[in-house]
């Protein structure tokens, strides 16, 4: 091994069980996307369900087989459906696949490290990551079927067979594949957090770190401490399916048999999901919205605004995260005065959320905007943080949560502020640091293209579902047909539906475009979008060790774009400050 | 082989799609990257977007709004209606004040060669100003939030009449409390026969003997007359269980309060919900199975149903059904029970007719159910 790390690979060590954090990150990215198409044909062979109850469709019972005879989609492959489309989006594409993408791409380069802290722990991260996946897949073709429970598995639904067909080995095979999921977690966030905290390179301090870095590092915080919640949830759960305790299960009668369980509690499973589920959300969307931060600061050509309340408001988003769990749980019987400190705790949110979209409108006001496709993305994911983050002022108040919990209204908010955002974060940072990771580039136009198609689709998709919601309908509804008070919801239904299909069709373009531009795209220059930070100073070339000479010094914060009394209008955090320069922010 | 010809019709397809992409790359005499054009086209299609957006939710409330639930059908609906379009309007406000910004500072500051961008690193008073704001709205809204939450959960339920709402799958039944208004106890293990609901009483404890023990005898029957005795065993094993299940339930029975056995003989169970209109009641809810969640949208009311635990949920209904019929020029209208937590293939059709009725109407009512007494089972 030379001085700076790089030594010769075979095929195995350079693709397979590569060390190099650059490999691990693609490694990351292809079987996110992998799982994203699943879990996004999922939902389309739901929507079609939902705007054509009952009717019968070849498209189903191509995808279904005999879950859909004659066409017909089954209740129960119904549940399967939008348990297992929850649980890939949730955990394996925008846990997984953002956060192990994102993290192991940019930590070491934007700290200046030549690799992760410990590169065999982060190779068995996406290890178990990837077994955890393989796991997932599995589980779709059992006899009983998936797991079906929704993505929050509540007991005793998933926890006695004899309740819902998805709750055999479906649902076994859920927990062991969620159990390596955690450990893959556990084992890349660690690693994170070393690696950010002890491999800054020389004049890296805290102050200096780009805000992809703080968001990505707070991630990892939040993720080892919630993780491992969920971990004893899903043993603990484990444990009352398989060897007759009683931790979440108490008298029962199903199927006119009485089970042996006594005195267990359901609630507390909830207690215990939430207290991962909560801060999960933020492990969603925190990683998106420094990947946001970054790109809208480079391509306004101008610093991010307000960079140490972004910081703050990180910070104070993660903290907030774990004492809020209980607004999903207000209407459980719940202590009701527990619900009012959970009702203050979950609106003080809107505060640091309330300033992070400030921060980044004032970071657009006088830049000169460059619209990449990265950029478009990162503009969208503001657009939607504001209008899927302000019904949550109404999901967070106990006394309004009443009568629209579980409602699509629900439906609507968490996949406009969490999906949408996370997902545009996702693509923004797939478009902008893809020359970083290939050496090409993609193509403009099919950005463009691809941007506004999914622009539009995404609205039209979630934005009517509020009107469902306020209508009273429940979501995990097969159909909704069954009631008289729903009969005039379908049209509503169908437009959801058609944007839907439209916009996991446009998707398609967006693969082309990946997948070509690795191969074919036209050769990227060093630093493409004229960024200051340090990814862009190492070699197109990829090298394991990041840089053929010395790791780069720093010598001042990531964002000094349009500096007065500056040739160009950015600034590496390589250069060093000029006499008399003041470093400020 | 049909497969192996569409697979290789998808390949030559994607071949061509790659070729005429890179034709088309040769033949386009824009490059790929940003420049001033791309930037002022996606500025304008940014602004077309905002503005869009804006468009496409008034359009929506035009069209759907009257789709979504009627005026509350209860005390507390309209409260909670109040702050309902209190934090909507407000919402409502701050969505239409920020998307247009966004996206019309997106267009404004679209990228030109001849711009420079400002260096504004941060600005202290005004970082002060939007944190305070917010901040004083929402301490407002919390405050405004707690007071109604307090109103509902607070409410006096000595004088309710208690209703027991039970859940399984997939269905719902209502235990009234009779004249006492004090429910008997239940437990599942109790349930059996007519008695489906596992109230336990002497009558249903009677009952319940009774048929065991025809069973039993029955089954003892059947194994004197078999030969195999692979059989006799399999029907001792029937046998002894339930043997095990008469003992279940004399303990459970013993163990019960006097008072209690007492006040679940009035108890009349239902498979309609019929509640007096202007009275508070007071739902009582037990699961059988799984969690389910009782949700009656029109009274602005929801409570999960949990094994194991019982919930409660006090309100008092305001408008009768026939009333909401005619304010809605709706004849077939009328409330309803759902579930609304998922908890199994039928979760989608799990529901229950509620009638809202003047007091004589629901007194009648009830005394055509009596049949259903426990006393009766």
């Amino acid at each position: 091994m030379s001085k700076n790390g790089h030594h010769k690979e075979n095929f195995f060590s350079k693709y397979v069980f590569s060390l190099d954090h650059k490999m691990i990150s693609k490694q990351f990215l292809i079987t996110g996307m992998v799982m994203g198409v699943i879990a996004m044909v999922m939902s389309a062979l739901f929507r079609i369900q939902l705007a054509n109850p009952g009717e019968s469709s070849s498209i189903l019972s191509t995808f279904l087989g005999r879950w859909a005879e004659g066409g017909v989609m089954s209740p129960d492959i119904y549940l399967s459906l939008v348990t297992i489309h929850g649980t890939i989006m949730v955990f394996f594409v925008l846990t997984g696949g953002l956060s192990g993408t994102f993290a192991n791409l940019l930590l070491p380069f934007q700290v200046g490290a030549r690799d992760m802290a410990s590169g065999f722990l982060n190779m068995l991260s996406y290890w178990f990551f990837f077994a955890s996946c393989v796991v997932m897949v599995i589980s779709l073709f059992v006899q009983s079927g998936p797991a079906s429970a929704g993505w929050t598995i509540y007991p005793p639904l998933s926890a006695v067979p004899a309740a819902i067909s998805g709750s055999g080995l479906g649902m076994t095979l859920w927990l062991v594949s969620m159990t390596l999921f955690i450990v893959s977690s556990l084992l890349g966030g660690l690693n994170y957090i070393v690696t950010v905290l002890n491999l800054r390179t020389e004049g890296m301090s805290m102050t200096r770190l780009p805000l992809t870095v703080w968001a990505l590092l707070v991630t990892a915080i939040l993720g080892v401490l919630s993780f491992p919640v969920l971990l004893s949830a899903a043993l603990l759960l484990v444990f009352d399916r398989s060897f007759g305790t009683s931790f979440f299960l108490s008298d029962i009668l199903v199927q006119g048999e009485v089970l042996s369980h006594a005195g267990g509690n359901p609630i507390l499973f909830q207690h215990l999901f939430w207290f991962l589920g909560h801060p999960e959300v933020y492990i969603v969307l925190l990683p998106a919205l420094g990947l946001s931060s970054e790109i809208i600061a480079t391509n306004s050509r101008k610093p991010i605004f307000g960079y140490r309340a972004m910081i703050g408001s990180i910070l104070a988003i993660a903290f907030l995260s774990f004492i809020v769990w209980g607004h999903h749980m207000f209407i459980t019987g719940m202590n009701p005065f527990l619900g009012s400190v959970f009702v203050f705790t979950t609106l003080l949110i809107a505060i640091p959320s309330a300033i992070k979209v400030f921060n980044y409108i004032a970071t657009l006001w006088r830049g000169n905007l460059q619209f990449t496709p990265a950029m478009l993305f990162s503009i969208g994911l503001v657009s939607t943080f504001i209008t899927g983050g302000l019904t949550g002022l109404i999901l967070g108040d106990s006394a309004l949560d009443i009568n629209v919990h579980d409602t699509y209204f629900v439906v609507a908010h968490f996949h406009i502020v969490m999906g949408l955002s996370a997902i545009f974060g996702m693509l923004a940072g797939v478009y902008h640091w893809f020359p970083r990771m290939y050496g090409r580039l993609m193509n403009l136009k099919l950005g463009y293209i691809h941007f506004w198609g999914t622009f539009i689709c995404a609205y039209g998709t979630f934005f009517p579902m509020h009107f469902l919601g306020m209508a009273g309908l429940p979501r995990r509804y097969y159909s909704n047909t069954a009631f008289p008070m729903f009969d005039n919801l379908l049209d509503i239904n169908e437009v959801v539906s058609f944007f839907a299909i439209v916009g996991a069709l446009v998707q398609v373009i967006f693969f082309f475009n990946f997948f070509y531009s690795i191969f074919r795209g036209p050769i990227s220059p060093q630093n493409p979008w004229k960024s200051n930070t340090l990814e862009w100073t190492a070699p197109v070339d990829r090298i394991h060790g990041n840089w053929p000479g010395e790791i780069p010094t720093v010598h001042r914060w990531a964002y000094d774009y349009s500096k007065p009394g500056m040739e160009e209008d950015f600034v590496p955090q390589t250069v060093p400050l000029k006499k008399g320069e003041e470093e400020a922010h | 082989m049909i497969k192996v010809l569409i697979i290789l019709c998808v390949i030559i397809f994607v071949a061509q799609i790659v070729r005429i992409f890179e034709i088309g790359n040769l033949l386009s005499k824009t490059k790929n990257e940003v420049s001033d054009s791309s930037n002022h086209i996606n500025g304008v299609f940014l602004l077309i977007a905002g503005i869009g957006l804006v468009i496409f939710f008034f359009w929506q409330r035009a069209e759907w709004m009257d789709q979504t639930l009627p005026m509350a059908a209860s005390e507390h609906g309209p409260v909670i209606d109040q702050l309902w379009d209190v934090t909507m309007g407000l919402i409502i406000i701050v969505f239409l004040f920020l998307t247009p910004i966004l996206f019309g500072v997106s267009y404004y500051f679209r990228g030109r060669d001849d711009r420079k961008a400002s260096y504004i690193t941060h600005n202290n008073k005004l970082e002060f100003f939007w944190t305070a704001i917010p901040a004083v709205i929402l301490l407002a809204l919390i405050s405004y939030g707690l007071n109604v939450w307090g109103q509902i959960v607070n409410q006096d339920i000595k004088d309710a009449i208690v209703i027991e709402i039970y859940a399984k799958q997939f269905g719902w039944s209502a235990r009234y409390a009779g004249e006492d208004n004090q429910l008997g106890s239940a437990n599942v293990r109790f349930v059996g026969g007519k008695n489906e609901l596992g109230v336990i009483s002497e009558a249903t404890k009677n009952s319940q003997i009774k048929s065991l023990d025809t069973k039993i005898q029955k089954l003892e029957q059947e194994r004197n007359a078999s030969i195999n005795p692979a059989d006799k065993k399999l029907i001792s094993q029937r046998i002894e269980k339930l043997i095990k299940k008469k003992k279940t339930l004399i303990t459970y029975f013993i163990t019960t309060k006097k008072e209690d056995l007492l006040a679940a003989e009035d108890d009349i169970v239902t498979k309609e919900l019929h509640l007096p209109v202007g009275k508070k009641v007071l739902f009582k809810f037990r699961s059988q199975d799984v969690i389910h969640s009782a949700y009656l949208p029109h009274f602005r009311v929801q409570m999960n149903c949990v094994p194991g635990t019982t919930t409660q949920f006090a309100f008092t209904p305001t408008i009768t059904t026939n009333e909401m019929k005619t304010q809605l020029e709706n004849e077939l209208f009328d409330y309803v029970l759902l579930c609304n937590k998922i908890c199994g293939n039928a979760h989608y059709n799990m529901q229950m007719k509620v009638v809202v009725e003047s007091e004589e109407e629901y007194n009648e009512w009830l005394e055509s159910q009596s049949i259903n007494k426990i006393a009766n089972l």
